[in-house]
C-alpha cells in the first residue's frame, strides 16, 4: 500500500495514453514525458506500460509495505524520510514507513515516479492516465491509499539512465496551414525566442513571442490536431499541442514539433526561452 | 482532395464536402491498413495517425472516390427540454418564431458524422438550411452539459461542461459519455438522431 500525503502540483497517474480511441472524441493522454516514464518503468523492473506518478513537485507519499522506488524525469531533490537516501534516476529499496517528497524541480518540470510491481489502479478504457481536458481516469487526492501490484520477477534494470540533457532548440517541421500565415510569421518562428507562460498545462505550452500573424481571417473549420502541433489561435500566440491536447480543434497548425524532442517542450518550465529551427522532414 | 504535411506520423488530407470525409474514413477504417492507429474525420478533412505505413496504398484510400451511401445506423432518441439560452436569439435571426425553430429541430431525422472536441461529442448532420448559423462571434466560457445547440451546418449535444460558441436551444440529462457503459458514446458515427421534446 502506497499513501498519497500530499498531492503536491499538477499530480496524476500516467502511462502511455490511450489509444484508438479517437473515433469516439477521447484523447491519447499519457505521460507528458514519455521517455522519462519509460525509464522509471525500466528501472525498477516494470514494462513501459505501468502507470507512474507525473508530478510538477509538492508530492509526498508514504509507503505501507517495503517496496523499490525511482524518480526520474526533472532534476531537484528528493526528501526520504525514515529511509535510506534518494537521487533522481537512481532506485532505492526502501522499508514500511518512509516517506518521499519530491521537492519543487531545479531543472525540468515533470517528475515520474515509479514503484516497482506497479500502482494498482483501474484503468479507463484501457490506460490509467488521467486526461485533464477529458476528464478522464484516475484521480489522484491527498489522503488516498493505492495497492501495490505483485513483483514482476524481472532483474532490476541496469539502464543507466542516460539521456540527452533538456534542451531548449526545439526541432520542428512545417504544419498542414503554413501556408495561413505570413513568410514574416515563419520566419519570427524560426529565428525568434518563445517564452513559455504560466497558463501551460497538460493540454499545452502556451508561448508568448512575437506575433504570428496570419494572410487572412478565414474560419478554419475544426480539424484532428497531433500531439507536437503548433496551433495559433487569433492573438499570434502559438501554443504547442501535449499529451492532453483535443482530437479536433479549430486554430490553424503552422508547424509541427518532432516526436524527438516534444518531451523538451513538455520539461519546459514557464519563464524558459524555446527556440524552434526546421528540421527539414 | 489535397495533401497537407502533419509531420513524419501523420497526414492530413483536405476535401470540398463532408460527404467525401465520410466516405473516405469509412473506406479507411474498412481497409485496417497495417501501420495506421487512428482515423480522424472532421468537416472537411481525414487525419491519418499512423506509424509507418505504405504511403502508396495510404494515397490511394485518401482518393475521394463515388460511394454507396453509408448504410442506415441505429436510431438514438435524446429527450430536449427546449429553453436554450440562444433561443430567441436564433428565432429572430433565421426570421422564426422559437415554436417554429423548435419543430424544425425536433422534426429531423439527424445523422451523425463524426466525433470530436471532447469525448462522445457527435456532429450531428441534417439540419435543415434556415437553421444554419455562424458560431456565436464571443463564446461562452462555460456551456452546461447536456446542452443541445446548433451551429453551420451541425447540431450537437455538449457531453461536458465547457467552453462553446454554439447556439444553445435546449438540454437534455441523458449523458452523452460514460466510459463506464459497454457503449461509453450514446452516439457514434454513423448513427441517426432525433431530438424529442420533453
Amino acid at each position: 500500500m502506497i499513501e498519497i500525503i500530499n498531492q503536491g502540483i499538477g499530480s496524476s497517474f500516467q502511462d502511455l495514453g490511450r489509444v484508438g480511441y479517437k473515433h469516439l472524441g477521447v484523447g491519447r493522454s499519457g505521460a507528458a514525458d514519455r521517455p522519462s516514464h519509460g525509464l522509471a518503468n525500466r528501472l525498477v523492473g516494470n514494462p513501459e506500460s505501468m502507470a507512474t506518478i507525473e508530478s510538477c513537485g509538492g508530492l509526498c507519499v508514504r509507503l505501507h509495505r517495503h517496496a523499490t522506488v525511482v524518480v526520474t524525469g526533472a532534476r531537484g531533490t528528493i526528501d526520504v524520510r525514515h529511509g535510506p537516501p534518494m537521487a533522481v534516476n537512481g532506485s532505492a529499496h526502501l522499508p514500511a514507513g518512509a516517506e518521499v517528497t519530491l521537492r519543487s524541480p531545479d531543472e525540468g518540470l515533470r517528475y515520474y515516479l515509479a514503484v516497482r510491481g506497479g500502482f494498482d489502479v483501474p484503468p479507463v478504457l484501457g490506460s490509467c492516465s488521467l486526461d485533464t481536458l477529458a476528464g478522464i481516469g484516475p484521480r489522484l487526492s491527498s489522503g488516498d491509499r493505492f495497492g501495490i501490484g505483485p513483483d514482476p520477477n524481472t532483474p532490476l534494470s541496469a539502464d543507466l539512465g542516460i539521456r540527452p540533457p533538456l534542451s531548449t532548440l526545439i526541432h520542428m517541421s512545417e504544419g498542414p496551414r503554413r501556408d495561413w500565415f505570413t513568410d514574416e510569421a515563419w520566419s519570427l518562428l524560426t529565428t525568434q525566442g518563445f517564452v513559455v507562460s504560466a497558463s501551460s498545462n497538460r493540454v499545452g505550452a502556451r508561448l508568448t513571442g512575437p506575433l504570428l500573424e496570419r494572410r487572412h481571417n478565414r474560419e478554419l473549420p475544426s480539424e484532428g490536431l497531433v500531439e507536437g502541433a503548433i496551433e495559433v489561435p487569433p492573438d499570434g500566440q502559438p501554443i504547442v499541442m501535449l499529451a492532453d491536447c483535443p482530437v479536433t480543434g479549430g486554430y490553424p497548425v503552422i508547424a509541427v514539433v518532432d516526436r524527438d524532442h516534444l518531451p523538451w517542450v513538455a520539461q519546459a518550465r514557464p519563464g524558459t526561452t524555446l527556440r524552434f529551427r526546421h528540421s527539414g522532414r | 482532395m489535397r495533401l497537407l504535411p502533419y509531420g513524419p506520423r501523420a497526414v492530413l488530407a483536405e476535401y470540398d464536402s463532408l460527404a467525401e470525409v465520410m466516405a473516405v474514413s469509412d473506406g479507411l477504417r474498412a481497409a485496417a491498413l497495417p501501420g495506421v492507429i487512428d482515423v480522424v474525420p472532421a468537416a472537411r478533412t481525414v487525419l491519418v495517425h499512423h506509424n509507418g505505413v505504405d504511403r502508396a496504398v495510404l494515397e490511394a484510400l485518401l482518393q475521394p472516390t463515388d460511394q454507396a451511401p453509408r448504410p442506415v445506423g441505429p436510431l438514438v432518441e435524446i429527450p430536449v427540454v427546449y429553453d436554450g439560452a440562444d433561443l430567441a436569439e436564433v428565432a429572430s435571426a433565421t426570421g422564426m418564431s422559437a415554436d417554429e425553430v423548435v419543430d424544425m429541430h425536433s422534426s429531423t431525422t439527424f445523422s451523425a458524422a463524426f466525433l470530436g472536441f471532447t469525448p462522445g461529442w457527435a456532429y450531428l448532420v441534417g439540419l435543415p438550411p434556415p437553421l444554419h448559423l455562424p458560431r456565436r462571434s464571443t463564446p461562452r466560457t462555460s456551456v452546461p452539459a447536456g446542452s443541445v445547440a446548433i451551429a453551420n451546418e451541425f447540431s450537437g449535444v455538449y457531453p461536458t461542461t465547457s467552453p462553446g460558441g454554439w447556439h444553445l436551444l435546449g438540454h437534455t440529462i441523458v449523458p452523452m459519455f460514460d466510459p463506464s457503459r459497454a457503449k461509453p458514446a450514446l452516439v457514434v458515427a454513423g448513427d441517426r438522431v432525433r431530438f424529442v421534446p420533453a
